[in-house]
C-alpha cells in the first residue's frame, strides 16, 4: 500500500493521453507538449472534477424530466397510454410481470441514480481530499464505468416498440420526452464518469506522505 | 521500493516540451449543466403552462366512463381526460373529476353542458355509433355565459341544439304531449326549421310544456299571433266534404312533429320575443281557428236544444262565422220558467273580411257598431235543424226583417245576443195548432151523421133489388120470342150465303192457275212489259242524244 503513495506526478513524471510515452516535466507552470506525439501533457486529466461536475449536474436536472413525463405512449383501438418509468413499472407489476418489472426498475430507476450518487461521492471526496477508503473508492468507480452503457435499457425498449408497432389506427407506440432526457441522463454519467479522473483519489495519500 | 532500481532509467525519460501557460478562465464544461437546466427549466414551464383547468362534473351514473381513459371533446376534438370517478359522500350521484387542457380553459362557463356521448338510437336518429369501439366520452356544448365555474352538473342526454347554433326557443303550452319527443321536428311551410328540446309536464299536472327551438333565419316567422299545431302522424278526417288527409312530412309521419304558421297579414310584424309561450293546438283547423280575433255572446233560447252539441256552428247563410262553446239551462224561480242560455264564438274578421279587402289600410269597422247596425234590420239567431235524419241542430244568423225590435246587451258578460224561436220550434207550435183544431172537430156528431146516411143507403138499395126482380118478371118472356123469331131468320140468311158459295166456285174454276185464259193473259203481259222496257231504253237514249234523231245512231268507240 504504501509503495503505492510514491506517484509519477511526485517524481514530476507525466504520461501521454496519447502515445503514453512517459516524459519529466520540470517546469510545472508552463504548458508541454509531448516529446513524441506533440499532444498536450497533464498530470492529471485538467478541470477533470469541475468538468465531471458539470455533467453530473446536468445529469441531476434532466433525472427528474425523466422520471417525470412520459416516457412511452402506447395507443390501440381500445385503450391509450401515457406511462411514466415509475408508472411502467406499476403497470407490469400490477399485471404480473414482476421479473420484468423489477429489471425495468433496477435498470431504469436505480442504476441511473446509483451512478449519479456514486460519481457525487467521488467527486466530494476528492475534492475535501478524503483519505477514506481509497480502494473502495477506486472500486466504486470501475463500478460506474462498467455500468454505466448497460442502463441505456429502456431507451433500448422504447426505441424498439417505436420502430416496430406502428400499425396505424390499430395500436401505435410512440416515445415520449421522458425518453430523450433519460437517454440524456446516461449519456451525461457516462461522459461525466470518463471525465473523473480516478488518480485524484489517491493524490490526498501521495501529498500526505510527501509533504 | 520500486523508486530506487528504476533511478539510473530516469534520464532516459525525455524531457517534455515546455510552452508558455494559456489560461482558461472560464471552463466551456458548465455550458452543459446550463442548457440541462434550461431544458429542464423550460420543461418544467411547459408543463406547469400545459397544466389545464381541473374541473368537477356530476352525473347520475359512472356507466361507460373510466379514470384516466375517458376523454372530454368539444366537437369531437379532445380537450380533456377524466382523471377520477367518485361516490357522492350521499351516494346520490357520482363526481367526476376532469383535467382539461388549457385551451379549453375559454369553455368553462356558467352555461356549458356536458353529458356522456355513448350509442343512442331513439327515433328517427342513431348517434355515438363510433362509442361502440372506441368507448364512450363526455361532450360539451360551449356557453355562452362570461361567468367563469368549475363545477358543473352533466345532463343525462345530449342537448338537442347546440349553444352555438343561431335561433330561438319558444315554449308551448298543450294538454298531452300526442307523439313528440325531444329532437321532433318542427316544420314551417312544410321545411323543418327547428326541433323540440324538451318535453316536461307542468308542476300541476295540468298539461305539459314543450320547449321548441326554431333555428335562424326561420326563426324571424314566429310572431306574437303564429300559432303551432300537432303535426303528429296522419290526420284524417271525414266529414261531408269526403275524406281528408293531413301530414306534414314522413318523418313526422313517424315520429310526430310540430308545425307553426304566422296569418298572412301578420308577416310584417316584429318577430316573437324568445321565450314566448304559445299554446299548441290538436289539428290545424282547430289552430287557425284561433288565428282569428273571438268574440263571445249569449244566445237564450226557450225551446229544446236537443241535438245542438258544443262546437255546432253559427252559421250565417251558409257561412260559418263561429262555434257553440257552452250550453247550460237555468231557470228564473221568479217566472217559473226554463231557459237555456247558450255561448257562441263568433269570428268578427269573417264579417269585416269584405270591408278589409276594399282599403286594407281602412280602420275595420268596429264590431259593436257593426252588429248593432245590423241588429237593428232583424239580425236574429235562431237554431236550425242541418240534418233532418240526425236532427243535428246549429245556430244560424238570418234578418228577420219582421221581428221584434230587439237591442244586443252589452251590460251581461258575454253580450246577450238577440234570438229568435227557432224553425223547429215553430213547426212544432203549427203542427200543435193543427192537432188542436182537428181536436176541436165534432167528429162524433158527424158519425152519428155518417150512420143514418148509411142506413137510407141500405134501405134503398133494398127497393132498388125490389124493381129488379120485377123486370125479372115481366121484361124477359118478351124477350125470349123476340130472340127466337130472329134466329128463323138468321137460318134463312145462311141458305142465301149457301147460294153464293156456289157461284164463286165457278168463278174460281175459271180463274184457276192452270186455266187457258189466265195462261194466255200472263203472255200478253209480259210482252207488254218487255215493250214497255225497250221504249223507256229508246227514250232514255234519245234524251242523252237528241241528235240521233237526224244524224242516226253513232258508231260506239272503242
Amino acid at each position: 500500500m504504501t509503495a503505492m503513495t510514491a506517484s509519477a506526478a511526485g517524481q514530476k513524471l507525466c504520461s501521454c493521453h496519447v502515445c503514453n510515452l512517459v516524459s519529466r516535466r520540470e517546469q510545472l507552470s508552463v504548458q508541454a507538449h509531448c516529446p513524441r506525439c506533440g499532444a498536450f501533457l497533464h498530470f492529471r486529466k485538467p478541470g477533470s472534477v469541475v468538468r465531471c461536475w458539470a455533467l453530473l449536474i446536468a445529469a441531476y436536472i434532466l433525472y427528474i424530466p425523466a422520471n417525470l413525463l412520459t416516457m412511452m405512449e402506447t395507443g390501440s383501438i381500445f385503450s391509450y397510454r401515457k406511462d411514466t418509468i415509475i408508472s411502467g413499472v406499476v403497470h407490469l407489476w400490477k399485471t404480473g410481470s414482476w421479473g420484468i418489472a423489477v429489471i425495468v426498475f433496477i435498470a431504469s430507476v436505480t442504476i441511473p441514480l446509483l451512478k449519479l450518487m456514486s460519481l457525487t461521492l467521488l467527486l466530494v471526496s476528492v475534492q475535501r481530499r478524503s483519505r477514506w477508503h481509497p480502494r473502495q473508492r477506486t472500486r466504486l468507480y470501475r463500478l460506474v464505468e462498467l455500468v454505466g452503457r448497460w442502463s441505456m435499457l429502456d431507451i433500448y425498449v422504447v426505441t424498439l416498440l417505436a420502430a416496430l408497432v406502428q400499425l396505424g389506427a390499430m395500436a401505435t407506440v410512440k416515445a415520449g420526452p421522458a425518453a430523450v432526457a433519460f437517454g440524456a441522463v446516461v449519456v451525461l454519467t457516462m461522459f461525466a464518469s470518463m471525465q473523473f479522473d480516478p488518480r485524484l483519489i489517491w493524490d490526498p495519500l501521495q501529498k500526505e506522505r510527501n509533504p | 521500493m520500486t523508486d530506487m532500481p528504476q533511478k539510473p532509467e530516469l534520464s532516459d525519460i525525455p524531457d517534455a516540451v515546455s510552452e508558455p501557460k494559456r489560461r482558461f478562465s472560464i471552463q466551456l464544461v458548465w455550458i452543459i449543466p446550463i442548457i440541462a437546466a434550461l431544458i429542464g427549466l423550460s420543461l418544467a414551464v411547459k408543463s406547469f403552462m400545459d397544466r389545464g383547468e381541473t374541473i368537477t362534473i356530476i352525473f347520475k351514473t359512472g356507466e361507460g366512463m373510466e379514470a384516466g381513459k375517458t376523454k372530454i371533446k368539444y366537437k369531437d376534438v379532445q380537450i380533456g381526460e377524466v382523471k377520477g370517478l367518485a361516490i357522492a359522500s350521499d351516494r346520490s350521484h357520482v363526481v367526476v373529476t376532469a383535467e382539461l387542457s388549457k385551451d379549453a380553459r375559454g369553455l368553462l362557463v356558467k352555461d356549458t353542458r356536458f353529458w356522456v356521448v355513448r350509442a343512442r338510437i331513439s327515433g328517427g336518429n342513431i348517434s355515438g355509433l363510433s362509442t361502440l369501439i372506441g368507448g364512450s366520452y363526455i361532450g360539451v356544448d360551449a356557453g355562452t355565459s362570461t361567468q367563469k365555474r368549475d363545477e358543473f352538473v352533466g345532463l343525462e342526454a345530449p342537448p338537442a341544439v347546440s349553444m352555438d347554433v343561431p335561433g330561438r326557443q319558444f315554449v308551448l303550452h298543450a294538454d298531452d304531449v300526442g307523439s313528440l319527443d325531444t329532437s321532433s321536428p318542427i316544420f314551417y311551410r312544410r321545411m323543418q326549421v327547428g326541433q323540440v328540446i324538451s318535453t316536461e309536464m307542468d308542476r300541476d299536472g295540468k298539461g305539459v310544456t314543450i320547449r321548441a327551438f326554431i333555428r335562424a333565419p326561420f326563426d324571424q316567422y314566429v310572431k306574437a299571433n303564429s300559432v303551432f299545431w300537432h303535426a303528429s302522424g296522419v290526420d284524417l278526417t271525414l266529414n261531408a266534404s269526403g275524406v281528408k288527409i293531413n301530414t306534414e312530412s314522413m318523418v313526422s309521419i313517424l315520429l310526430g312533429g310540430i308545425a307553426f304558421q304566422t296569418p298572412q297579414d301578420q308577416l310584417e310584424a316584429p318577430p316573437a320575443r324568445p321565450n314566448s309561450v304559445f299554446p299548441l293546438f290538436i289539428t290545424r283547423d282547430d289552430a287557425l281557428k284561433h288565428v282569428e280575433a273571438v268574440e263571445k255572446y249569449l244566445l237564450v233560447f226557450k225551446e229544446s236544444v236537443r241535438g245542438l252539441p258544443v262546437g255546432a256552428p253559427v252559421d250565417l247563410w251558409g257561412v260559418t262565422v263561429g262555434e257553440v262553446t257552452k250550453i247550460d239551462v237555468t231557470l228564473d224561480p221568479a217566472k217559473s220558467e226554463l231557459s237555456i242560455p247558450v255561448e257562441i264564438q263568433f269570428y268578427p274578421e269573417r264579417l269585416r273580411a269584405l270591408s278589409r279587402n276594399k282599403s286594407p289600410q281602412a280602420k275595420p269597422p268596429d264590431s259593436r257598431e257593426l252588429l248593432d247596425a245590423l241588429v237593428a234590420r232583424g239580425f236574429r239567431a235562431e237554431i236550425k235543424s242541418g240534418n233532418l235524419l240526425t236532427g243535428q241542430l246549429f245556430v244560424a244568423l238570418e234578418f228577420f226583417p219582421r221581428a221584434k225590435p230587439a237591442k244586443i246587451d252589452w251590460s251581461t258578460n258575454p253580450p246577450r245576443f238577440p234570438s229568435v224561436p227557432g224553425s223547429m220550434g215553430e213547426l212544432q207550435k203549427k203542427l200543435m195548432q193543427i192537432v188542436q183544431k182537428f181536436e176541436k172537430m165534432p167528429l162524433e156528431e158527424l158519425a152519428g151523421d155518417a150512420r143514418k146516411t148509411v142506413q137510407s143507403l141500405d134501405s134503398t138499395l133494398k127497393s132498388a133489388e125490389k124493381l129488379l126482380k120485377n123486370v125479372d118478371g115481366t121484361v124477359i118472356p118478351e124477350a125470349r120470342s123476340v130472340l127466337s123469331e130472329a134466329r128463323q131468320s138468321l137460318g134463312e140468311v145462311r141458305k142465301t150465303l149457301g147460294a153464293a158459295q156456289t157461284t164463286l166456285g165457278g168463278a174460281n174454276q175459271v180463274l184457276s192457275g192452270d186455266a187457258p185464259l189466265q195462261l194466255d193473259l200472263r203472255e200478253t203481259l209480259r210482252e207488254v212489259s218487255r215493250a214497255a222496257q225497250s221504249l223507256r231504253v229508246l227514250g232514255d237514249y234519245l234524251e242523252q242524244h237528241p241528235e240521233s234523231l237526224v244524224r242516226g245512231k253513232r258508231e260506239d268507240k272503242q
